[in-house]
């Protein structure tokens, strides 16, 4: 369907009556934030620094709670219905790639229950940043893959197209808004997105990298590669399919809970036994274990990288690890 | 409440707890029972596997069941005093709640091992989970060709279930070998290191089974000297621990390569470790 930017601020207006978040800018970066009634979010934004992964994996979320001295566990309410608007096809994806892991096996209650009382309403990349790499790791500036609804932009109009039941309803609550798509629109659509594919730069060859990483493990190109690394977790923090966590037990008076929150393979911590030994004790055995993770490991288990080619590990490392110059050097060892 | 969602822990009693080792890291073993009915007739695990353990307000900790399910309807576990976690437990005593939730991880395949020799290789604390096979094969006795045990500690003071292997060396059908590092007054067994215990023993390779838990530098001689003795990689099975949150597989920290240690693991024949680069480390 296609929807006229003026009514815009009417499209937004009738998803009112769920938590809506959207990208807004506020000091130096651009976040997810609820967007307040008769506000309306103007989605002028490359991406937002954290993914919203948030959405379905809180930075920190609490399991449930009890009082201590007792054994009563209480769980924590989860029915809020929220519609993120505006998340990036890349991230919509990776976030379809952890559900995979999410539901090996055994199924994540708390994952999957917010995955079912959120609607992902995507943007499509116009603009793609500058370390964006997506259709060298199978994703792309269009790409539907996790999302419910995606929004392309046709400069004076939207085209929304519906990807799961939840997409569709949003359509039947804005239907007296929207018009049928003509073919001129899905010509649009094409000259967009390809305009949008030929202005992704960067690229990294993938091929054989699954299979030959592990042949790699000794290979100096893991002290190279990790030399400057300070450890201070952002690349992980900031992946949108980095999804480990630690668990921890939170205390104030009498009141207690037990919370998940996000963890890093990057930190020494996150392997330490308690008899102090390390078996990943160097930042040279953390990177090759994250790299390993995303292009391997994850490939072995579940047929899909790690990886959705966002470029912030990129874009955000300070002292400019850059995993696509990690990439070309494991080709190179291969 | 607890039925689906996967990280909430069962409400166990403690009923027993007594000391193996003592000192700053003493072993404290706690039998357990779970205390909701239906809970306890539908638990079943397999020798080998582990369970989170804890106490509400510190923490979980992955501890291996050091019980065989033919033992009766209750959990033991074997710990270590050494952190927050571990720590906490000890302070239980009868009557006190301990919280668990599992069973988790793979098994020892103890059914594929019907007409085969069993030898239990273990160091320190590592015979937490090698006792279940013991006791598993002493009830099913006659599934199996024989069974011995190499087990050894530091000290005689430093080696678990005591108790238990004076009794079982009376047993006609059962070899156990007990060794200490350095000798000692009143000790009557033998006095060395495990691999090389192994190897003075020079057991034969046809149709046997070996298990061996231990601290890294036992494990990695008595594989060394296994291979000497000619067992095949197939032969040999062992068990890893790493550091663990959520005991699911979700939680990422425990692999070792491709490997989640508390899903895909902790048992593991060596067949597999051997080509995984960080098994070891």
């Amino acid at each position: 369907m296609l929807l006229n930017k003026d009514k815009w601020p009417e499209f937004v207006g009738r998803l009112a009556g769920k938590k809506l978040l959207a990208p807004q800018s506020g000091g130096d970066a651009v976040r997810f934030a609820p967007v307040s009634d008769g506000e309306v979010p103007m989605l002028d934004f490359k991406n937002t620094r954290v993914p919203p992964k948030q959405a379905l994996f809180p930075q920190t979320e609490t399991m449930y709670r009890f009082q201590l001295g007792t054994e009563e566990i209480e769980l924590p309410q989860l029915d809020e219905e929220t519609i993120w608007l505006g998340v990036r096809p890349c991230d919509a994806r990776a976030m379809a790639i952890v559900e995979k892991l999410f539901r090996w096996d055994i199924d994540d209650p708390y994952y999957l229950k917010r995955r079912e009382l959120t609607t992902l309403v995507g943007l499509a990349c116009n603009e793609p940043g500058l370390n964006c790499f997506c259709p060298s790791v199978g994703g792309g500036p269009a790409s539907t893959e996790g999302l419910d609804l995606l929004m392309i932009d046709l400069d004076d109009r939207y085209l929304l197209e519906a990807i799961t039941p939840k997409g569709e309803a949003l359509l039947d609550v804005t239907g007296d808004l929207l018009d049928e798509v003509k073919a001129d629109a899905v010509k649009e659509k094409e000259k967009v997105v390809s305009a949008a594919e030929k202005k992704i730069k960067r690229t990294v060859d993938t091929e054989g990298v699954s299979a030959g990483l592990p042949g790699l493990w000794e290979d100096p190109l893991w002290r190279r590669v990790s030399a400057a690394c300070l450890g201070c977790g952002t690349c992980t923090y900031l992946c949108p399919t980095c999804h480990c966590f630690d668990i921890q037990d939170e205390t104030e008076g009498f009141e207690a809970r037990r919370c998940r929150m996000w963890d890093s393979c990057m930190f020494e911590e996150y392997t330490v036994h308690t008899s102090g030994h390390n078996p990943r004790p160097t930042r040279r055995e953390r990177t090759r274990n994250r790299i390993n993770h995303k292009y391997s490991y994850y490939v072995d288990k579940f047929a899909v990288t790690a990886c959705v080619g966002c470029g912030r590990c990129v874009n955000l490392c300070p002292v400019n690890i850059d995993i696509i110059e990690i990439l070309r050097q494991v080709k190179e060892a291969l | 409440m607890t039925g689906d969602n996967p990280y909430i822990p069962y409400t166990a009693t403690v009923e027993e707890t007594w000391f193996e080792t003592g000192g700053e890291r003493s072993i404290k073993t706690f039998k357990v029972v779970l205390d909701d009915e239906t809970v306890r007739e539908n638990w079943s695990h397999r020798p080998g596997q582990c369970a989170m353990i804890g106490v509400l307000g510190v923490g979980e900790s992955m501890i291996s069941i050091s019980c065989s399910p033919t033992e009766g309807r209750f959990l033991r576990f074997s710990v270590m005093r050494m952190g927050k976690v571990t720590q906490a437990l000890h302070q239980l005593e009868p009557g006190d709640k301990m919280m668990v939730r599992g069973p988790y991880g793979s098994s020892f395949p103890v059914d594929d091992w019907h007409g085969k020799q069993i030898l239990t290789i273990g160091g320190g604390v590592g015979q937490a989970p090698l006792r279940p096979i013991v006791e598993y094969v002493r009830a099913n006795r006659d599934q199996y060709a024989g069974l011995t045990m190499i087990y050894g500690a530091r000290t005689s003071g430093d080696l678990c279930f005591k108790g238990e292997f004076e009794e079982m060396s009376k047993c006609d059908d059962l070899a156990c070998h007990l060794t200490i590092d350095v000798e000692e007054d009143d000790w009557s067994h033998n006095v060395g290191f495990v691999p090389q215990m192994l190897l003075d023993l020079n057991p034969s390779p046809e149709n046997t089974i070996v298990i061996t838990c231990g601290p890294p530098i036992m494990i990695r001689f008595v594989l060394e000297n296994l291979k000497k003795l000619g067992f095949a990689d197939e032969q040999i099975y062992t068990t890893l621990e790493n550091r663990m949150k959520c005991g699911i597989g979700k939680c990422g920290r425990c692999n070792v390569g491709g490997m989640y240690v508390c899903k895909d693991g902790p048992v593991f024949s060596y067949a597999v470790l051997k080509d995984i680069p960080e098994a070891f480390a």
